[in-house]
């Protein structure tokens, strides 16, 4: 099948859905590739490298939708592109099917079929093709650079011969895939981290990043589980409680990066107007979700503003195309293992197959119907957190009690093996004859020998260790050499068989135990 | 005077015996160590010629002559993945020779009861010390003759039947005959009334029928167990024979061989506890064979296998700096050592760490694993056992698992309903990432899904382990 990808034509995109890397990767589907000449050019690849790696290059959008099977884009399809769109050709980009129902029903009605990559399943399975996560991923890292930029101190505090500068004190609201991502960004800048969600579960991720976890005490904590690992509306008691712990900590904080979406809602407003007005002069808010109305009461979305009181706020909603090279190669990934995933025999032919959980998710639009929303997936995003049961911390007395207690339960255990043990060797001492007795003796002291001795055997010898007691189980022979002199000709001739089978054992066993000691080396 | 000889001559080789077993702590020590028990086993025997009671010494020797030659070629010439047949083998000769030594003893008891007084005055040897045996020495001897064939007779047929799985000529599946272990019970009951019947009339045909049952039990449990317990079955064995060694040693009244017998017999006890510990699993749940016991659904695994090519796993192993190797039955059967051990000579001739994860019960055999990479020479002080190396695998950049299963098998940790759960395991999830060589989708011995291949940092390396790791040598640079 011929992949196509067109220039991204909506104002300021500089992505591009596919990568010369990614155009080699799916010539290993059996794949081959078409780009529009210049698709690449903003986010730093040329039509040379495209060429190069075996991808044509034509001159226009119609070209590419004229000639591709599969026309992959960043952005959804502007109306000008969706009108190019062919009964049978199916189009992978981000296509948010709930905001545009009309293009949606357009576009099935023209017979295409619709790859939504906002639409990918949050299971595990399908993270190699969730490109959201990918774009938030760079939002998070970009959103602290972007913070940086704006900020007139170092992240890290330093003591210099010119002066003691303290760490920037960053807080994380919102640690979703871009704000774990700006944790990790934030602590190695050598920032003082804080973040904070209101699903409690992620504390662990967030201190596992190296950020403080903000701790809100309160009772009715939501399950984030149960709504595929995304948060949901909270309580108004909560929210207050939230509120007054950020503005609590608002005159401390230089640098607020918010990133808390609710899926299907506009972004809950969160750090409000007068924790703004509380914050130091010169200190930064980067808003992610200006998108969607911004978490931030001030947040103006597309354009950085700055405030009466010097507090800068970033309200840019590009973060990934303004790290295009980058969002590029991971976008461009996300988009073949999609392709990997429709392409099974990977012999070139897309096999679409709706009963995939993952496939059936992504899919909005297929064989001229709109197949959106999909049903839910059999498969829970993540499992439901357990609250951990912590192991009880015994006081010293405690420990002292219980290793008393063993240690009687070990000496009443021992000495009840030595009684019952000495008393049925007793008893059949009354019974059994002298000569037994003193036979039996060495076999209870030999057992005894035997279990010391072995157990200190290294547990890498316990094959030498086999073949060693199998040769020296041949002592067996003994008995037969003893036998042998027999006036009776089947004892001799039974005897006689007995010492060749010793004897392939002693020797055989000892040879090939010397041969196995033998191999063991030191390095 | 010629007895008290004899007798000095057993204490040095009974000590002898048991240096020879200490000095395996250790693989140095080990190497002097078998030669104790060399020595000691070549004056038990000239000590036992030159002694009271043997005679045809030509016939002796002849016949450690040739077992002699034939045992020297088949250890010259067998493989080290054919160990675990070897060992079953030797263990099926020891029972036998139980066997024949035990009916030669009632052989000469029978001769003897019929005998009149001055008949018995003119014996000579073994048939003389028999001979002037009180009645109740009479009766313990017969118990004990009794007893060294029964379990002579479970040792031979069930090594022959554990060779022939190991070996491969009989299906590695545990296999029941319908009644299952109501049979092994029956001939059980049966030799214990026999055993009653024998000590009051001294019948040959009680001794007979009771050998057959034993030798039916012998058969029949180890054809029930499958071939992962079988490192449990053979030090199951390996303990048998000496036991029957050491019952052989009672009924000749001869110290020597209680001693080694009862050496033995413990040695492959403990070798058996600690194998069944590894698995988790009681011994009585091993001999009846089979998995069982689970307590409720097994957890849902998640996610999907993902496959990985020569280039992929060659281009992680470039970067790690650390990486552990978890071998399996599978690199034995794919008779892949050499080849990982090129790898490993490789991979630390780049200064990387490369080490051995071994599991007890990897193999066939205890300590099989150990064997074959020593073979390949791989140095013995990278190869580390589980309780050494587990912690390490959270700061190992790779492992890779070769040929194993339920070893690695992560939901004997996560899911309290698995029938392994419990069972220590290597828990090589804990590293960064980890390739897996296997060769197709399948579940190991026990048939449990192994959520360790469907998780996000496990890469499946499919295809025969020997040529998996043969594809990788090249691209290692």
């Amino acid at each position: 099948m011929k992949i196509g990808a067109p220039r991204e034509i909506f104002e300021g995109e500089n992505r591009v859905a596919m990568t010369p890397d990614s155009v080699q990767a799916l010539a290993k589907l059996g794949h081959t590739a078409v780009v529009e000449a210049g698709a690449g050019a903003k986010a730093g690849f040329t039509d040379a490298a495209y060429q190069a790696a075996g991808a044509e290059v034509v001159k226009d959008a119609k070209a590419v939708f004229a000639a591709a099977d599969v026309v992959v884009k960043v952005r959804g399809p502007e109306a000008s592109e969706a009108k190019l769109l062919k009964q049978g050709q199916t189009l992978i980009s981000f296509f948010w099917p709930a905001q545009n129902a009309e293009l949606l029903e357009q576009v099935a009605k023209q017979g295409a079929t619709v790859v939504a990559m906002d639409m990918v399943p949050r299971i595990s399975r399908a993270q190699k093709m969730d490109a959201l996560s990918s774009m938030a991923n760079i939002a998070g890292y970009r959103a602290v650079i972007e913070a940086g930029n704006n900020f007139g101190r170092f992240f890290t505090g330093q003591v210099t011969a010119a002066g003691k500068i303290p760490p920037a004190k960053v807080l994380i609201v919102g640690a979703g895939v871009a704000g774990l991502a700006a944790i990790g960004t934030s602590v190695s800048l050598g920032a003082i981290t804080y973040a904070f969600d209101v699903r409690p579960e992620v504390a662990e991720q967030i201190e596992s990043m190296g950020a403080e976890f903000v701790f809100l005490e309160f009772e009715q904590t939501q399950d984030g589980a149960a709504t595929g690992g995304y948060a949901a509306p909270s309580s108004p008691e909560f929210r207050e409680k939230q509120l007054a712990k950020f503005r609590e900590l608002a005159p401390d904080i230089d640098i607020v990066i918010t990133t808390a979406l609710i899926p299907g809602r506009p972004a809950p407003k969160l750090w409000t107007e007068d924790m703004v007005g509380m914050m130091k002069r010169g200190s930064v808010i980067v808003d992610l979700a200006a998108e969607r109305g911004g978490n931030c009461d001030l947040t103006v979305p597309d354009q950085k503003i700055v405030t009466d009181n010097g507090v800068t706020i970033v309200g840019y909603t590009d973060f990934p195309s303004r790290m295009a090279a980058q969002a590029s190669t991971l976008y461009a990934t996300n988009i073949r293992h999609m392709l990997t995933d429709l392409t099974p025999k990977k012999d070139g032919v897309i096999h679409h197959n709706m009963e995939d959980d993952v496939i059936r998710g992504a899919t909005v639009a297929h064989e001229g119907a709109v197949t959106y929303p999909p049903p839910p997936p059999k498969i829970a995003a993540i499992a439901a957190a357990k609250p951990k049961e912590k192991p009880k911390e015994l006081t010293p007395e405690e420990k002292r009690a219980q290793e008393a207690a063993a240690f009687k339960k070990q000496t009443r255990d021992q000495v009840a093996m030595l009684v019952v043990g000495g008393g049925l060797i007793l008893l059949a001492g009354l019974y059994a004859p002298a000569s037994f007795m003193s036979h039996f003796i060495v076999f209870v002291l030999s057992v005894y020998v035997g279990v010391q001795v072995i157990w200190n055997v290294s547990h890498s010898l316990h094959t030498p260790l086999m073949a060693v007691t199998n040769a020296i189980s041949s002592i067996i022979i003994l008995g037969a050499l003893m036998q042998i002199g027999s006036g009776n000709w089947l004892v001799v001739i039974l005897a006689a068989l007995s010492v060749f089978m010793a004897g392939i054992n002693i020797f055989g066993g000892f040879m090939v135990t010397r041969r196995m000691l033998a191999m063991f080396q030191k390095s | 005077m010629e007895y008290g000889f004899t007798t000095a001559a057993y204490v040095v080789a009974a000590v002898l015996f048991i240096q020879s077993l200490g000095g395996l702590s250790g693989q140095e020590s080990a190497k002097r160590a078998v030669w104790y028990g060399i020595v000691g086993m070549a004056l038990a025997v000239a000590a036992t010629l030159y002694g009271p009671g043997a005679g045809n010494w030509l016939i002796s020797l002849v016949m450690v002559a040739v077992g002699g030659v034939i045992g020297w070629y088949v250890a010259q010439r067998v493989q080290m993945t054919e160990m675990p047949q070897l060992v079953a083998a030797m263990h099926s000769l020891v029972g036998l020779a139980a066997v024949f030594i035990g009916f030669n003893t009632h052989i000469e008891l029978t001769a003897i009861a019929g005998m009149d007084e001055a008949a018995r005055q003119a014996l000579t040897g073994f048939a003389a010390k028999v001979a002037e045996k009180t009645a109740v020495e009479v009766a313990i001897l017969r118990v004990e003759t009794f007893l060294g064939v029964f379990i002579g007779a479970v040792t031979f047929t069930g090594s022959v039947i554990a060779f022939g799985k190991l070996a491969g000529k009989v299906d590695g599946k545990a296999k029941k005959l319908p009644g299952g272990h109501a049979l092994n019970a029956g001939a059980a009951i049966i030799s214990l009334v026999l055993l009653f019947v024998y000590l009051q009339s001294g019948s040959t045909l009680a001794l007979l029928v009771m050998t057959l049952a034993a030798l039916f039990i012998g058969y029949h449990l180890i054809m029930g167990i499958g071939g992962a317990d079988m490192p449990v079955v053979v030090s199951m064995l390996n303990s048998y024979s000496g036991w029957a060694a050491a019952a052989i040693g009672f009924s000749l009244s001869n110290d020597l061989l209680i001693v080694v017998g009862a050496l033995v017999g413990s040695s492959g006890a403990i070798l058996s506890y600690i194998m069944c510990k590894a698995m988790n699993r009681s011994f009585i749940s091993v001999i009846l064979g089979g998995f069982g016991g689970t307590t409720g659904p097994a957890m849902e695994v998640t996610g999907e296998q993902i496959a990985i090519d020569a280039e992929g796993v060659a281009a992680a192993l470039n970067d790690a700096d650390s990486v552990i190797i978890i071998p399996g039955y599978g690199m034995a059967v794919a008779q892949a050592q050499q080849s990982v051990s090129e790898l490993t000579r490789k991979l630390r001739a780049k200064g990387k760490n490369v080490r051995f994860a071994i599991h007890p019960v990897a193999g066939r055999l205890p300590g099989h694993m150990n064997v074959l990479l020593a073979e390949a020479k791989v140095p013995y002080d990278i190869v580390l056992e589980m309780d050494e190396i587990n912690e390490d695998f959270p700061e190992t950049d790779v492992a890779i698992v070769i040929g194993s299963n339920d070893i690695v098998n992560p939901a004997a940790q996560e899911d309290p309903n698995s029938p392994i759960a419990g069972m220590p395991v290597l828990e090589c999830w804990k590293a960064k990432q980890v390739f897996v060589s296997k060769r197709g989708q399948g579940t190991g011995y026990s048939g449990i899904e192994n959520p360790l291949f469907f998780k996000e940092n496990t890469r499946m390396f499919y295809g025969d382990a020997k040529k998996s790791i043969d594809q990788l040598l090249p691209m290692i640079d």
